[in-house]
């Protein structure tokens, strides 16, 4: 986490300022992940509040208007979040047992923060889903939702490939994709009531 | 001497007796775990190019052996314990992959494919990728039923995904310890071979359920006698793998023991592929028991051309 530095001997004025610094670092790794370039920036200085507020805001919008019945409705809010930080949690297990060299907070940190272009594809789905439905409507989140996927997997394999050896690349990446899926999953099958 | 004359010469008439009765099977010494398989000398049915290829794979191999057992053997709180589960190369999966897809009568999979060497991702992984995938095309199926009839009633019910996950890895774990638990306990009967270690019988279950994956995906096809062949071909594949791996471990025992044995693991295996086709792909959800609709009452979310005569409106 980046360390929140209090100016000595000024208490009114510190708190502002780390608050800032916090969101721009966070801003910034958003931008890294929106362009991923070959770059040390999300794996250097590792944060999991990006993450976060990407996982409650899939979770939340993933909420449907009505209160449906339990046993047939979407994902609840535990879910969503059960499965995002679970599933990461998972994927760095074996992407260390595998024998790769990058930390456990640094691969949660990458794995969440791709979540943002999955998140991106639910907003534009939440606006599509206000006009008619049919056929039209669904070719267009089906297209929006799998481009996000396919940037979510390229930025988070430009980040985390480099860790593993050549011969097991395929094998820390596969359930990468296994986790993006899901999450492209529930976003295309949300409808609201 | 003439005792230990008598011994070897005892051993070489039992294999070829065994030989006599199966011709394509392979003869495993007990002390299976450092020598190489013995079937490069007597195996018949394999091609020569197999076989020369297999010998260079075994010096490889032995030699890999007898380092390893040389190696320390770290403590199961250690994480590097639980590393060597997972020191397997992607090429190394696919094969073993391959090899559970096509069950060959004299292949062992546990001593052929797994080479002693039993790992933990393909298990797990294959497990996920199950459990997800009868929970997404279930669901495909629905939306798919409900396109061609918009009176049935679609909801995520994601519920499913933990129903799946739950009995999937329940299945992959759990029958394998009893299965273990059962060898081990017949141990006493046997002579030649020792049974499988647990986490080799894990892998057996595991890399066997993969058919299951294309075998879900196949079943989006609505055709019902197409969905129970796939399902009987996919079932008889991965049943045919697990017999023959489990074969030369039951077949010293008693015949009423082996036989019950593998039938039980046929049923239990054919009572997954049921249960998977009857709870993710039912054919009609409750909620369509409505008539056929009748002329003069038509759902309202069809829009009606202008052109229909009045009696045909909606009440």
């Amino acid at each position: 986490m980046a360390e929140a530095e209090e100016s000595p001997g000024d208490p009114g004025t510190a708190s502002p300022r780390p608050l800032m610094r916090d969101l721009k670092a966070v801003g910034k790794k958003f931008m890294h992940v929106l362009y991923p370039r070959k770059s040390n920036t999300l794996l250097r200085d590792w944060d999991l509040w990006g993450p976060l507020i990407l996982c409650v805001t899939l979770a939340l919008m993933l909420q449907r208007d009505s209160v449906d019945s339990e046993k047939d409705g979407g994902p609840q809010f535990a879910e969503v979040f059960v499965i995002v930080w679970f599933g990461a949690v998972t994927i760095t297990l074996n992407s260390k047992l595998l024998g790769g060299n990058i930390s456990f907070f640094q691969s949660l940190c990458v794995l969440g923060y791709c979540i943002l272009p999955l998140t991106v594809a639910m907003l534009i789905c939440r606006l599509v889903l206000l006009a008619d439905p049919g056929p039209v409507n669904f070719m267009v989140r089906l297209f929006v939702v799998i481009v996000m996927f396919a940037w979510s997997i390229v930025a988070s394999t430009a980040f985390l490939a480099d860790s593993q050896p050549p011969n097991r690349r395929a094998l820390a990446v596969y359930p990468v994709f296994l986790f993006y899926f899901v999450i492209s999953w529930m976003i295309l099958t949300f409808t609201p009531q | 001497m003439a005792s230990a004359d008598e011994l070897t010469f005892h051993e070489f008439e039992e294999a070829t007796n065994l030989l006599a009765e199966t011709p394509d099977a392979a003869t495993t010494s007990r002390s299976d775990q450092l020598t190489p398989q013995g079937h490069v000398a007597v195996a018949v049915g394999s091609g020569s190019s197999y076989g020369a290829e297999d010998e260079v794979e075994e010096e490889s191999d032995k030699a890999a052996l007898l380092q390893e057992k040389q190696q320390q053997q770290p403590g199961f709180w250690t994480f590097s314990y639980y590393q060597s589960f997972f020191d397997v190369d992607t090429s190394q999966v696919l094969n073993r992959i391959k090899g559970s897809l096509l069950p060959r009568p004299g292949h062992n999979f546990v001593r052929h494919h797994l080479r002693n060497r039993p790992d933990l991702y393909g298990p797990f992984w294959i497990c996920a990728t199950l459990a997800f995938v009868l929970a997404v095309t279930g669901n495909l199926t629905l939306v798919l039923a409900q396109r061609r009839d918009p009176s049935i009633h679609y909801s995520p019910q994601f519920h499913k995904v933990t129903v799946a996950g739950i009995s999937i890895y329940c299945y992959a774990w759990l029958v394998p310890l009893a299965l273990w638990g059962f060898l081990r306990w017949r141990k006493g009967v046997r002579e030649r071979m020792g049974p499988y270690t647990f986490l080799e019988t894990v892998c057996v279950y595991g890399y066997s359920l993969f058919v299951f994956i294309p075998m879900v995906v196949l079943w989006l096809i609505p055709v019902p006698w197409l969905q129970w062949l796939f399902g009987a071909l996919a079932l008889g594949l991965s049943a045919t793998g697990l017999v023959f791996t489990l074969w030369p471990v039951v077949r010293e025992d008693t015949r009423l023991v082996a036989m019950v044995l593998l039938s039980a693991v046929v049923l239990l295996h054919a009572l997954l592929a049921v249960g998977c086709k009857l709870y993710f792909f039912q054919s009609l959800p409750p909620e369509k028991v409505a008539p056929p609709p009748q002329i003069t009452s038509l759902p309202s979310n069809i829009p009606l051309p202008p052109t229909l005569p009045q009696s045909m409106a909606p009440s």
